[in-house]
């Protein structure tokens, strides 16, 4: 019966085949990438070797005139300038430390969440959300939190006079500069915002070492400390790297939180060189070329970081 | 020296035992294998010897000292599990030095035990390779050098053999033989396969379902199993039993005209044990019947095995109830054939129909106990 009806049904497609032109597989998948493939090419694929033009002229993109070739001239001007160097400089710092202190914490608190607890599951979602927010969010509540007359932060601190608390922004303190306040309270906010993905990536590498290495472990007599650094660190260094490698390419392009927050101050005490890049792309002179040129360099030093990253990552895996 | 007492070891995993309460001796040299199907609680004994696992109830003792709450590393025994369960993300030198440095032995040390143990497995060849690719054999090979390195009192094995091809596990159980007459430490071995506890163990603990059936050497399992249990699962195929009731010496077993005389030696013990009339069983191996033209049991032949060697008569008495036997390899019986055989009255067991537990001794003749206080702790427990 249902035989019967279902080549009842086949047989008029059958018919109809050899009428209707057929579209080929190769057309479909073709028709299916084209949209993407083209938006891909106009954003980023030309920008990208539009600006690696540009970056060898002295174009502005609002003055009227067309780009005029200057040779490496852009790139010497940024390498031999020390206000650049300490752009560099301040980046460095900035990731040095946020990286760092988020994979400590972000290592701790995955230790601490993987063990089974009441509320343990509310707890790790609790913990997320810092990560799930926008940047630009972050960066002004966390101004808010920190400011000096109405913060919740200082009010938390028991700080109840302005004239004494310390403005943490504006790297002061009763008054009285104390440098780099702004850029520890940057770093806070981006350790703050960020250590739980480090605790997500470090979690699931934890979850994933099987107990029985523990058991044999704890038959060959090894303390815990042995078994952290013998066993777990090197069972969880793949998805550590991985973290890490994330954390340091955002870290070195990081712009958002910081441009929220300080805009780069007091002076320059947290201008990170996204942020210049931005000052100089589109602020004041909007020197188009000096920034392309910019934007390449840091281009280049992150490839040259991911490279180092992704060939220990693979030494680690074959071993 | 490492003599292990286990003095009414329990486990419960909530309300469900997963070893109920038993004692056993287990002497400094011997190799006891405990035996058992699948999830009849071996390995949670085992872990509980190691340390892995914590007791419910009772206590162990190591050469007279209590280790029940003991760690596991501090208990100088090795465990090799059922997977290798070797560092992944080191190689095959690290791994079998891991012991020595986790107690924080010198290096130069380190390595020349290393090396010792090496040699004694035969593995110099793979020693910087990683663990994952290594042969099950190798692994194996891996995790025994590993557990030997600290030259522990005792070794505990939860089927080290249990992954291997078939080619690899006879090699393998020479070598594991080899290292445990080498060292003389006190083995104790989880196995589901009867064949490799036979071959290896002085004693056999034979569990099903979470309770110990018998503790004896091979010779006792095989020849004067304790209950019905033991006589099936050990050999293969399992020891015959037949059921039928006792009129005065005779057993009327199943079929037409199979009446079986009891042994005299025996006719007291059991006419002793099982009421005029009631059900008892007979168990017999296949190589205790006799094939005999005036024998005083006959079935048809329902299926011949050549298993090379010998031959394996499957006989029915009747619909249900068919007897495997023994017999030389050049006799031939067609299908359908009538045959009659004896049984040698010194291979023949009784059993309880409704206990299920044997009637009369459960020691082989001959097989002196090894340890009388170990039978004892047996008998109290049960
Ligand atoms: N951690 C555990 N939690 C609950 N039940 C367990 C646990 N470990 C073992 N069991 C149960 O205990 C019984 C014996 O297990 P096991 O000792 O592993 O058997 P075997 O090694 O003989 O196959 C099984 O029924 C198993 O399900
Ligand atoms: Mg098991």
């Amino acid at each position: 019966m249902t035989s019967s009806a279902q080549a009842n049904v086949s047989s008029p497609v059958r018919a109809e085949k050899p009428q209707r032109k057929q579209m080929s597989d190769m057309t479909i998948r073709n028709l299916f990438i084209a949209p993407t493939l083209l938006l891909l090419i106009a954003m980023n694929v030309f920008p990208l070797f539009y600006s690696l033009y540009l970056s060898f002229t002295n174009y502005s993109a609002i003055a009227r005139k067309a780009p005029v070739w200057v040779g490496i001239e852009n790139y010497v001007n940024i390498l031999t300038d020390p206000q650049m160097w300490q752009y560099f400089n301040t980046t460095g710092k900035y990731t040095l430390l946020t990286v760092s202190l988020q994979v400590v914490l972000g290592f701790a608190l995955a230790m601490l969440v993987k063990e089974k607890f009441a509320g343990s599951g509310i707890v790790t979602t609790l913990i997320l959300i810092p990560m799930m927010l926008s940047p630009v969010v972050v960066g002004l509540f966390w101004k808010y939190m920190y400011n000096p007359s109405w913060g919740y932060l200082n009010w938390l601190m028991g700080f109840t006079n302005p004239s004494v608390a310390p403005d943490w922004l504006a790297s002061s303190w009763a008054r009285k500069s104390v440098p780099g306040l702004a850029l520890f309270a940057v770093v806070f906010v981006d350790v703050w915002m960020w250590t739980p993905f480090v605790m997500l990536l470090v979690l699931s590498g934890l979850k994933a070492i099987p107990d029985y290495l523990y058991e044999a472990a704890a038959i060959d007599r090894a303390s815990s400390w042995f078994q952290f650094w013998r066993i777990t660190v090197p069972q969880v260094a793949p998805l550590l790297m991985i973290a890490i490698l994330f954390r340091t390419i955002e870290a070195l392009k990081s712009f958002d939180l910081v441009m929220g927050m300080t805009g780069g101050g007091p002076g320059d005490q947290t201008e990170v060189i996204a942020v210049n890049l931005y000052r100089k792309a589109f602020l004041g002179q909007w020197q188009t070329g000096e920034a392309s040129a910019l934007a390449y360099i840091v281009l280049i030093i992150i490839i040259a970081i991911s490279n180092l990253y992704v060939r220990y990552l693979n030494r680690l895996r074959e071993g | 020296m490492a003599t292990i007492e286990l003095r009414n070891i329990e486990k419960r995993f909530g309300e469900t035992y997963a070893v109920k309460p038993f004692s056993l001796t287990i002497q400094h040299g011997e190799f006891v294998a405990l035996l058992g199907p699948s999830g009849c609680g071996k390995t949670t004994t085992l872990r509980m010897i190691s340390g892995l696992e914590t007791v419910s109830g009772g206590t162990i003792h190591l050469d007279g000292a209590n280790i029940t709450w003991q760690k596991p590393g501090y208990r100088n025994m090795a465990f090799v599990f059922q997977f290798y369960a070797l560092y992944p993300h080191i190689s095959v030198r690290e791994n079998i030095a891991f012991p020595l440095k986790a107690e924080g032995m010198a290096k130069s040390d380190v390595y020349k035990r290393v090396d010792e143990v090496v040699s004694i497995l035969r593995i110099e060849n793979l020693l910087n390779m990683r663990p994952g690719k290594l042969s099950g054999g190798d692994k194996q090979r891996v995790a025994l050098a590993r557990a030997l390195v600290r030259k522990p009192a005792a070794f505990l094995m939860d089927e080290p053999l249990g992954a291997l091809d078939a080619e690899y596990r006879e090699s393998m159980r020479a070598e594991i033989k080899r290292l445990h007459l080498s060292t003389n430490a006190t083995t104790v071995y989880v196995t589901h396969d009867q064949v490799e506890a036979m071959a290896m163990a002085d004693r056999i603990v034979v569990m099903s379902a979470a309770e110990v059936q018998q503790v004896g050497t091979p010779a006792d399992v095989y020849h004067a199993p304790a209950n019905l249990f033991v006589a099936r699962f050990i050999g293969s195929p399992g020891m015959n039993l037949l059921a039928g009731p006792r009129r005065g010496e005779k057993v009327e077993l199943p079929g037409t005209g199979n009446i079986y005389t009891i042994p005299a030696p025996q006719r007291e013990v059991l006419q002793a044990a099982t009421p005029e009339g009631k059900n008892v069983i007979v168990g017999f191996r296949p190589e205790a019947a006799m094939l005999n033209e005036q024998g005083a049991l006959t079935g048809e032949v329902y299926a011949t095995d050549m298993l090379g060697a010998y031959k394996l008569l499957h006989v029915s008495f009747d619909s249900d109830t068919v007897v495997h036997i023994r017999c030389d390899r050049m006799v031939s019986h067609p299908i359908g054939a009538r045959v009659r055989f004896d049984l040698d009255p010194q291979q023949v067991r009784f059993f309880d129909a409704t206990t299920e537990k044997a009637i009369g001794p459960t020691q082989s003749a001959g097989t002196a106990p090894i340890s009388v206080q170990a039978a004892n702790a047996q008998e109290k427990a049960a």
